[in-house]
């Protein structure tokens, strides 16, 4: 634990620190442009330069400095102004004077320490180099004459996304980063965006968009899987322009998925913005509320309640599926289910039997994981990434039941047979069950024999499921899931065939055979215009997840709340509001006039969604239910990471990516 | 790309293996390092493409280098385009390096520049029409002691001035070619004669 001082403020820094970390520590901030913490450290920009003693009488680069005893470290001395003052002067030589048409104005690095070290008037008289712009795919546009060759976009995909594509071509002043004019073929690689200190790499879809100030900023949670990642939402006026992380180091750390932070423009095309009923000519017509409401209520009201079915999505927050399952109980439907991928985990599941116990973070303590029919990178890319960091850090195999993409670390292709082989040895092992595996007509036996597989002592829970809905945990923990006497969604689809069942109410749900649904009356309640509203009889238009306040329950277990952005287009409405007057018209007021009551007695009722931001520990039980599993190879939730929902499917810019990243034969002509 | 010049699809080969004497070259050259740092090996390498290849090394071979060495292929691009040594295009088949660098500079090597342009009749970076000759301006060769120095091909010919070069080149024209090593009356490097 070295001790030194930071102008004359004594610090006390673990082993290993660098100078640049203990002066962090004593609440100075020091400008850089390519030291990054959670990348490996490259020294190249210069701009931490500091003044050390003892040492040679010239400036040290504080981020490659590691902090040694006695030390002593001066930030803002005459040596250090003039050492920063020269390195912007050199940053600035070949860097292009267009901040009023870069899209990085107003939110860059080196506009804002130009502020502070920059030099009135540039004393350079030759030419400016001009670099040409490089192709990085449909997400990352480049303009890499504002390049200042910090090589942080090389590390980031390099080492926590694990595509290693971008490279420093060339040397000294000819320097050119460079995918040698191949699209960024990772699921993390907006991040780099992020990254940029500089205007090099921006944003392709929010290309002359917007300048940071004009934007309203609400902190909310990303559906898009079901990580639940830290989001900032950027609007202005009705219009969410575009998703940044926000640090949550349990959940995201700093990083999102590309579907996060690109397939928001999905959210302004096939919008439902008013209440639409089937006519008698088999054309859906835009109402007006009173009627589509009292369409429903009929024809709710007609119908015996077996004869009623619920289904939820893959999106919906905690209180729709709380007003939605209080309403239909009213109703006394029993139908009811939030597994619309037919997951086999049958209530009554104790809550450790379907969360990913450990949490997100609890993987780097693992040391060895077994995935089975799980594929984190494209269900969960975040998590993956991280599950590459553990990778990174040594001493750590990754197991795979089942034909899964590839990862970006290695792994070893495991049977289920031998998987307690595989296993064996490890003090800490982790078992993480996929979607994909569950959804399996011997979902319940995958999930059982994961569990037998699973060390669980009082500090370790060695098992998890990774979900890939946004929904599907907090749905579970609220039980919306078939009474006694309900069906399944399975059983829903065949009770329509049979003709048991009439009425569907589709809660956002898009991801069922709506082939079966044929013979049914389909109330379909959603925000986007997709299949399930293409299947409706009454659509009614709800809210999407940027445009109402609402609770999610990632993957962990961690019960995070969206925040409003915007308002809903048009007519549409936040649902639980859409489902509280439903309930009056049909003659069951549910007991709830506002999102503060409603909250207070869902969290009465479950108690872990009012844990905010907590990730809640799960009670250990028996699940599951024992017998063979069959021998057809498992595979993952996600078969295109692009378009896993109605938004993303809906999203021009996903479809841009499918075209670039999943067809290969594409991929030579796209940038041709 | 500004600074790196690679050679258009149409001369690059479809695909690039060592011959049967290189790759046992090549896999002692991998033996010499450590388990699981074969990656080091990249430079010998990509030397013994480009002279399998004529001089040049084609996007083939730093694939099949990459593969080989169980390296992103891009870090192999990275070492091709940043060492002047390695040229990804094809160019005369002597080439003319003339160090420009400091100590070379204050010892004349404006002089020995103008000479290669005159002899040559080609700038920098250019080859001659018949593909004998390219001429390459190339950063401290590290012989200062014998500054200036022109590397052609892989010898080095000292102690040039104006005349000396033009005399060099010429040699190299008509296939008789001096022995490397300072052109003047000094071995090795030596003090000078006062």
């Amino acid at each position: 634990m070295p001790k030194l001082t930071v102008d004359g403020v004594e610090v006390e820094v673990p082993a290993g620190a660098t100078v640049l970390q203990a002066i962090e520590a004593t609440g100075k901030e020091v400008p850089r442009f390519c030291y990054h913490d959670r990348l490996s450290i490259a020294g190249n920009c210069r701009m931490c330069l500091v003044e050390i003693k003892p040492g040679p009488p010239k400036p040290a680069a504080s981020c490659a400095m590691p902090a040694g005893e006695n030390m002593e470290v001066f930030t803002s001395s005459p040596m250090v102004e003039h050492a920063r003052k020269g390195v912007m002067e050199m940053l600035l030589i070949n860097h292009p004077l267009d901040c009023p048409i870069c899209d990085q104005g107003g939110e860059c690095d080196l506009q804002d320490q130009a502020m502070s070290y920059g030099g009135g008037a540039s004393r350079y008289e030759e030419m400016k180099r001009a670099v040409p712009d490089k192709y990085m795919g449909p997400l990352v546009k480049t303009i890499m004459t504002r390049c200042i060759h910090c090589t942080r976009c090389v590390r980031f995909v390099d080492e926590v996304a694990g595509v290693p594509t971008i490279g420093a071509l060339g040397r000294g002043g000819a320097t050119e980063i460079s995918t040698l004019e191949a699209g960024i073929n990772s699921e993390l690689s907006g991040n780099i965006i992020d990254l940029c200190p500089v205007g090099a790499l921006t944003s392709r879809p929010y290309e002359f968009v917007a300048r940071p100030w004009e934007l309203s900023k609400t902190e909310s949670v990303d559906v898009m899987d079901a990580v639940g990642s830290n989001i900032r939402v950027d609007a202005r006026g009705p219009e969410v322009l575009r998703v940044l992380p926000r640090l949550n180091e349990d959940v995201n750390e700093e990083w999102i998925s590309d579907k996060t932070r690109f397939a928001i423009d999905g959210l302004k095309r096939q919008r439902l913005d008013a209440p639409y009923v089937r006519g008698a000519d088999g054309r859906l017509k835009a109402t007006s509320w009173t009627a589509a409401l009292n369409v429903v209520a009929e024809k709710l009201k007609a119908t015996a309640p077996e004869k009623i079915a619920v289904i939820a999505g893959d999106q919906v927050d905690a209180e729709a599926m709380f007003a939605a399952k209080v309403l239909f109980e009213n109703l006394g439907v029993q139908n009811i289910d939030c597994r619309q991928d037919g997951m086999k985990i049958a209530p009554g599941t104790p809550r450790g039997g379907y969360i990913l116990n450990e949490g997100l973070s609890g993987v780097e303590k693992a040391d060895r994981l077994l995935l089975i029919g799980s594929d984190p990178r494209r269900e969960a890319a975040v998590f993956g990434a991280r599950i590459r960091k553990r990778w990174l850090e040594g001493d750590f195999k990754v197991g795979v039941v089942g034909e899964i993409g590839d990862q970006t670390y290695p792994t070893e292709l495991v049977s289920l047979e031998n998987a307690a082989e595989f296993l064996q040895g490890a003090s800490r092992p982790m078992v993480i069950v996929g979607a994909g595996a569950l959804a399996r007509a011997d979902g319940a036996s995958v999930l059982a024999y994961a569990r037998s597989l699973a060390t669980v002592t009082d500090e370790w829970v060695g098992f998890g499921v990774l979900h890939t809905a946004a929904s599907r945990v907090a749905g579970l923990d609220l039980s919306f899931l078939p009474g006694p006497e309900g069906q399944d969604v399975a059983g829903i689809l065949a009770g329509v065939k049979a003709g048991g069942i009439e009425t569907v109410f589709l809660l956002g749900a898009d991801e069922i055979n709506f082939e079966s649904l044929k013979d049914a009356f389909v109330i379909y309640q959603g925000a986007v215009g997709d299949d399930g509203a293409g299947a409706a009889d009454v659509v009614l238009p709800g809210a999407a997840f940027t445009e109402k306040d609402g609770t999610y329950i990632n993957t962990e277990g961690r019960a995070q709340r969206a925040s409003r952005a915007v308002f809903p287009p048009g007519d549409a409405r936040e649902d639980w509001t859409i489902l509280r007057a439903l309930s009056e018209v049909l003659g069951s007021k549910l007991p709830f006039d506002d999102l503060t009551s409603l909250r207070a007695q869902m969290i009465e009722k479950v108690p872990v969604l009012g844990a905010i931001d907590e990730q809640m520990p799960g009670a250990w039980g028996d699940f599951g239910e024992k017998g063979p599993v069959g021998d057809e190879p498992m595979h993952s939730a996600v078969a295109n990471f692009y378009m896993t929902c109605p938004i993303s499917r809906a999203s021009p810019t996903m479809a841009r990516c499918v075209q670039e990243f999943m067809n290969s034969s594409n991929q030579e002509k796209a940038h041709a | 790309m500004s600074g790196i010049e690679i050679a258009p699809d149409h001369l690059q080969p479809d695909s690039f293996v060592f011959s049967d004497e290189n790759l046992v070259k090549a896999q002692t050259t991998i033996a010499k390092y450590p388990e699981r740092k074969q990656q080091s090996a990249v430079m010998p390498l990509l030397d013994l493409a480009q002279r399998q290849n004529g001089g040049w090394v084609p996007r083939a071979a730093i694939e099949y280098i990459a593969d080989m060495l169980q390296m992103p292929s891009i870090r192999v691009w990275e070492v091709a385009t940043f060492y002047t040594m390695y040229f990804l295009a094809p160019k005369g088949r002597t080439k003319v390096h003339v160090c420009t660098t400091t100590p070379c500079w204050l010892r004349g090597s404006d002089d020995v520049v103008k000479a290669c342009k005159e002899t040559l009749g080609i700038g920098m970076g250019e080859t001659t029409s018949d593909g004998a000759f390219s001429l390459h301006e190339v950063e401290c060769a590290g012989a200062c002691v014998n500054a200036p120095v022109v590397q052609i091909n892989d010898d080095y010919y000292e102690d040039l001035d104006f005349e000396k070069t033009k005399r060099l080149l010429d040699s190299f024209k008509a296939g008789d070619p001096p022995k490397p090593g300072p052109l003047s009356d000094r071995r090795g490097s030596e003090p000078a004669k006062a």
